[in-house]
């Protein structure tokens, strides 16, 4: 039996050399779409603001990135019943990735295209209904669509029918740190022989569940104030602030992109992920050996690299590991280290993506996006933040780090 | 595949498991864990599990999800089987686990109390146990066994609904060719019986209402069939590098010579009647193992006993192994043990795995009036004795994902 016809494999082969970026589909909190977020971010506009979804007096928590759309203006009506808020997010991303890319999947081969998404908590405001459903009416009044609309690859399902991708199709979870790795694990499938993968994660799934959950984590700002709620690596740094989007990324083999006369928005150039040993055991986190090996993934070193795109949980205690690894691997403010999620809040699995979104669009125009201009480090002397303006420098090369509640250490490296 | 660990209904460990395997019997009943007379089906294979008795301790208990104990516990009876530990880098060890449901029971049952039974749709914070956002992420899973292990290098979680458990150790085995790691602890837990995972599943009259015959409920290929039967369990293996475990003179169960993930871009429950996808991941899968069709002596089937599934894969199985699908055995496991939604294809695997140890089919219980539309060898009833060289499981699930897994008997990998 012929393998290759019945795989129907289209473009290049295996092992066919870099994996390049042909498209950006973005949905965040200051900003839908690639261009209106990017203006936000280089404006230093946040998105950050008081719950309105629901009313949240009664919880430690009450702001959020949050994310309003009108569905019906963006989606066919059919799939509205059967979609979760963060859902229809993904569908919007998703096809402004493709057509950014000027990518149509049905045009392609059977099997030639594919879809890896990030996921955390899955459909959890669906899942609320349905839960309320069922504890005050009873198990017959849960809807049909239940079984899918909460379940964590949801968004790769959704796109996935959306847009005839029959390829390669997963969901990945490691919260913050779980964007990189899909966009890592769909690389491999294009380095594979798949001519066209979609990936990345857009997340965050805010009802009062979602929040209570979260709140949790003990990592949560309770400050009211928008403004002052996320300010990593300030002294007053109280935790972080959840929010709603992220961004999708359509990933080519070079050589397939360049044959078909696609604009490349930069290269996947390198990755790696680690995992921190249990609290209290001794040992190194493993931040550090994360960006090392992503580093030598992408055959760079440290000097090749002009812009870092920090975790900036703001949690003091991580931000300070943050900063010390960052000083020991390029120098005491060896490189630009930036956080636009200050402006967006984090949006677990959407965040690190919208973050590798960031950074190409970084490389194309040739400026940093700033975080927010409240923020005033408390570790200048070991990291160059970018505050409050855009800093405008000639960027060839940008690193993005990612980590996930947990022990969970991403990196990856974009360059032009 | 060099460690092999089991939580499944029927039997805690490997052992147990093949025995209940073999012997052609099933662990399908009534639903035990909670009060399920409400429901359109009532039925379920449970695991016998006393978290006591597997060596958790009491906090672990109170902290854990039952999916989370089960992922443990196998894991621990993995690592042991492998002889690995301890010789293992921590930075070359990585960990992935898959499910589909996650720690849904937990959500579940803290839910009817932050919401008071579902009266208010503002959740009282204050109500809500310190787990809760260990039970919002499913790798909170991947964090725990990462720790037993003293795994540091890549971890996380693989979700792919019904064909995670393929799906995971898919990834694991391109994480170890991609040479970021040496050693893999990967495998695929779920233990969600519980109520809405049956109501979703009652709204779509996806399972069995065979309230009145729960040990013979699972029929897969059977003419009778009505729907799966909820399941449970978990199951964990240690991957190496093939050198590495051969430097330290390791059992090898199998090796996983080929796997493919496909989506069928067609519904989120429903399936093309061609069974073109899961075709191609399995031309896929055996493309990469250098396998022809009839090189393949063992299908594992997904069999889940819809009417639909059954008939979609015994057409994929024709698309894709042509004439050689009409002499392959065939088999369901998930007519004895159910259908465990995310863990399920693990467990399909270690039997896989185990069916190549010891040279025996597990075969397809309650398979007694053959729909004649699945006209394959599906080895009803009794196992079969045979030497397997190469095994294939299958696997389709919400989502549109299907997936194909090769495992290549020890020492006889394709050149």
């Amino acid at each position: 039996m012929s393998t290759s016809t019945l795989t129907g494999r289209a473009g290049a082969g295996p092992g066919s050399g870099p994996v390049v970026v042909t498209g950006l589909g973005v949905a965040a909190p200051n900003g839908l779409g690639a261009e209106e977020y990017w203006r936000a971010a280089l404006a230093g506009r946040s998105g950050i603001a008081p719950i309105t979804r629901f009313d949240p007096a009664g919880y430690s928590v009450r702001i959020a990135g949050q994310l309003d759309i009108e569905p019906k203006e963006h989606l066919p009506g059919r799939l509205l019943p059967q979609t979760d808020h963060m859902t229809r997010l993904a569908l919007i991303a998703a096809e402004e990735a493709l057509a950014d890319a000027g990518a149509d999947p049905e045009e392609m081969p059977a099997h030639a295209a594919g879809v890896v998404t990030a996921a955390s908590g899955g459909g959890f405001e669906f899942g609320q209904r349905e839960l309320e459903a069922l504890w005050s009416k009873g198990g017959n009044h849960v809807s049909a669509y239940q079984s899918f609309a909460w379940f964590y690859p949801v968004n790769t399902g959704q796109v996935s029918i959306r847009h005839d991708l029959r390829g390669p199709g997963s969901a990945l979870v490691a919260e913050q740190a779980g964007g990189l790795d899909a966009i890592s694990k769909a690389a491999r499938n294009v380095r594979g022989g798949t001519a066209l993968m979609l990936a990345g994660g857009v997340d965050g799934s805010l009802c009062p569940w979602s929040l209570v959950c979260m709140t949790k984590s003990g990592r949560l700002s309770t400050v009211t104030d928008p403004d002052r709620a996320y300010l990593p690596f300030d002294a007053a740094a109280s935790g972080h602030v959840p929010g709603e989007g992220g961004a999708l990324l359509v990933l080519e083999a070079r050589a397939a992109a360049r044959e078909r006369g696609a604009r490349v928005l930069g290269e996947i150039a390198g990755y790696a992920a680690t995992f921190d040993p249990r609290p209290g055991s001794g040992r190194e986190p493993g931040l550090r050996r994360a960006i090392d090996l992503a580093f030598a993934d992408a055959r760079v070193t440290a000097a090749d690299v002009d812009v870092v795109f920090a975790d900036a949980v703001g949690v003091p205690d991580l931000d300070r590991i943050e900063a010390a690894v960052l000083a020991a691997v390029f120098g005491p403010r060896g490189v630009p280290v930036t956080a636009p999620k200050s402006l967006t809040g984090r949006l677990l699995g959407g965040g690190a993506p919208l973050d590798v979104a960031s950074a190409l669009l970084a490389l194309r125009d040739g400026v940093i996006p700033p975080t927010a201009a409240a923020v005033d480090c408390a570790y200048a002397d070991a990291i160059d933040l970018v505050t409050g303006e855009p800093r405008e420098a000639a960027l060839g090369t940008a690193l993005v780090v990612a980590r996930g509640y947990g022990g969970f250490n991403s990196a990856l490296v974009v360059r032009r | 595949m060099t460690g092999v660990g089991v939580v499944a209904p029927g039997g805690i460990g490997t052992k147990q498991y093949w025995e209940l395997l073999t012997s052609g019997t099933t662990a399908t009943r009534t639903i035990s864990l909670f009060d399920a007379t409400p429901f359109r089906s009532r039925i379920a294979a449970e695991c016998d599990f006393d978290p006591i008795a597997a060596g958790l301790s009491r906090r672990e208990i109170r902290r854990w999800d039952r999916t989370t104990q089960f992922a443990v516990v196998a894991a621990r009876e993995a690592l042991a089987d492998s002889g690995a530990v301890g010789e293992m880098d921590p930075h070359r060890t990585g960990v992935m686990i898959g499910t589909a449901c996650g720690m849904t029971q937990s959500l579940d049952r803290e839910y009817a109390v932050v919401s008071d039974q579902g009266a208010t749709w503002l959740v009282d914070e204050e109500h809500g146990v310190p787990y809760l956002y260990d039970y919002f992420l499913p790798s909170s899973m991947a964090t725990e066994i990462a720790w037993m292990a003293e795994a540091e290098g890549p971890v996380g979680v693989v979700s792919t609904g019904c064909t995670s458990g393929i799906d995971v150790v898919g990834h694991a085995v391109d994480l170890v060719r991609d040479g970021m790691a040496d050693v893999m602890v990967a495998g695929a837990s779920d233990a969600a019986i519980s109520p809405i995972t049956v109501a979703c599943f009652d709204a779509i009259k996806a399972t069995s209402p065979r309230n009145d015959e729960p040990e013979s409920a699972s029929r897969p290929f059977d003419r009778t069939r009505n729907g799966f039967v909820l399941g449970e369990g978990a199951a964990v293996f240690v991957l190496e590098e093939y050198e590495h475990a051969r430097r330290r003179g390791a059992h090898v169960y199998a090796e996983i010579t080929g796997h493919a993930s496909r989506c069928n871009a067609y519904s989120m429950t429903g399936l093309r009647s061609d069974g073109r996808e899961m075709a191609d991941a399995i031309g896929a899968a055996l493309g990469q193992a250098r396998l022809n069709p009839d090189d393949i002596d063992y299908v594992n089937a997904h069999g889940s006993a819809t009417k639909q599934n059954d008939r979609h894969e015994t057409a994929a199985f024709k698309l894709s192994l042509g004439p050689h699908a009409y002499d392959v055995p065939v088999s369901s496991i998930k007519s004895m043990i159910g259908h465990s939604l995310g863990a399920i294809c693990s467990l399909e695997v270690a039997a896989c795995a185990l069916a190549i140890e010891h040279a025996v089919i597990p075969p397809t219980a309650n398979l007694n009036e053959p729909d004649p539309e699945c006209d394959l060898d599906f080895v009803p009833l009794v196992a079969r004795e045979r030497e397997l060289g190469a095994v294939l499981s299958v696997a389709s699930g919400f989502g549109g994902f299907q997936s194909a897994i090769v495992l290549t008997a020890p020492g006889r990998r394709a050149a």
